[in-house]
């Protein structure tokens, strides 16, 4: 059998090892640096300017609700105060994190996202179905409660001013919960308006925006 | 012939200029952050707006004088800049990642990539 040889040598073995070598070691050292920034880098995207607008806007939610006559006008208010509040929250916190050149949608962004989104859906299904069974005077403490518990569990990933935000919400929640229904918009100035306003200029100036 | 050698030979010559970048391009900045503690140092604070000490030592798993002396080579290459300040009694050291720092990492991430690319392009 005649064997067949390369005309021209194929690059020397040596040629070859040190690029897949170069290549494992390139490989393990991006790993390196994500695995870093994911283990430093709590969230501190969170921007505290846009908690500040939410809460004025919390404020004014308030202020508007408090003249609504029907409950069906109260409920629409905070409602559209909420969906405002959720677009301004991602909007600022995306263009923070661009100005910090952090991404948003991985490691600790990614996990803060998931841990506050269950208690939210929970919020909004509640809302509707203690709505329906005319439980209106429950709803602004659980969505404070339900908050609260969210950005608790979510401000794990985050700066240590978060976490207690969303105690201060529980507390608030539970407030509203036992006292007179006739405050109830009262306790939500305080809580989604206040608490907001604080401790969005606290992370503003803290932490960069 | 030499064609079919040039074909052969061309992914391993783009790695080895991708290789030579890292090398004789760059060799400054290739020393000063390839090194696993400086690595660390740099990437911990490319997400942090300023990190303690004591912050980065537990985070990165370190020594004081590991640290401190790696992290004397950065702030002398002006990578990072560090302040010290006293909390109460106890002196606190705070670091901070340069833009010039900030830079090199990202100079040293598109050199990993690279490399990376070379190899998958073969």
């Amino acid at each position: 059998m005649a064997k067949i040889h390369p005309i021209q040598p194929l690059p020397p073995p040596e040629d070859q090892e040190p690029s897949l070598d170069l290549h494992e070691r390139a490989m393990d050292n991006l790993r390196f640096i994500r695995d870093t920034m994911e283990r430093a880098g709590s969230f501190t995207a969170l921007s505290g300017w846009g908690l500040v607008v939410i809460g004025v806007a919390g404020v004014l939610g308030s202020w508007v609700a408090t003249r609504q006559t029907s409950p069906e006008n109260w409920l629409a208010t905070w409602s559209s105060a909420a969906v405002v509040s959720v677009l301004v929250g991602v909007l600022t916190t995306a263009m923070k994190a661009r100005t910090a050149r952090m991404p948003m949608l991985s490691g600790a962004g990614r996990k803060f996202m998931l841990s506050l989104a269950p208690p939210l859906v929970a919020g909004a299904l509640l809302t509707i179905f203690l709505f329906r069974a005319g439980m209106v005077g429950l709803l602004p403490g659980m969505w404070m409660l339900l908050y609260g518990a969210g950005i608790i569990t979510a401000g794990a990933f985050s700066v240590s001013a978060v976490p207690v935000m969303g105690l201060c919400f529980m507390v608030f929640g539970a407030g509203a919960l036992m006292s007179p229904a006739a405050w109830a918009d009262g306790w939500m100035a305080a809580s989604f308006g206040a608490l907001h306003v604080i401790f969005g200029t606290y992370i503003a100036r803290r932490h960069g925006g | 012939m030499g064609e079919a050698n040039r074909a052969i030979d061309r992914p391993s010559s783009v790695l080895r200029s991708v290789a030579g970048a890292a090398q004789d391009g760059a060799p400054e900045l290739d020393r000063l952050i390839h090194e696993r503690v400086r690595l660390g140092i740099v990437s911990a604070l490319a997400v942090n707006r300023s990190l303690s000490f004591n912050e980065l030592k537990s985070m990165l798993g370190l020594t004081d004088g590991n640290l401190s002396v790696h992290a004397r080579k950065l702030e002398e290459a002006g990578y990072v800049e560090c302040t010290k300040s006293f909390e109460g009694r106890t002196p606190r050291t705070d670091f901070v990642l340069t833009d010039s720092g900030r830079a090199s990492l990202e100079a040293y991430l598109n050199h990993m990539e690279a490399l990376i690319q070379a190899v998958r392009d073969r």
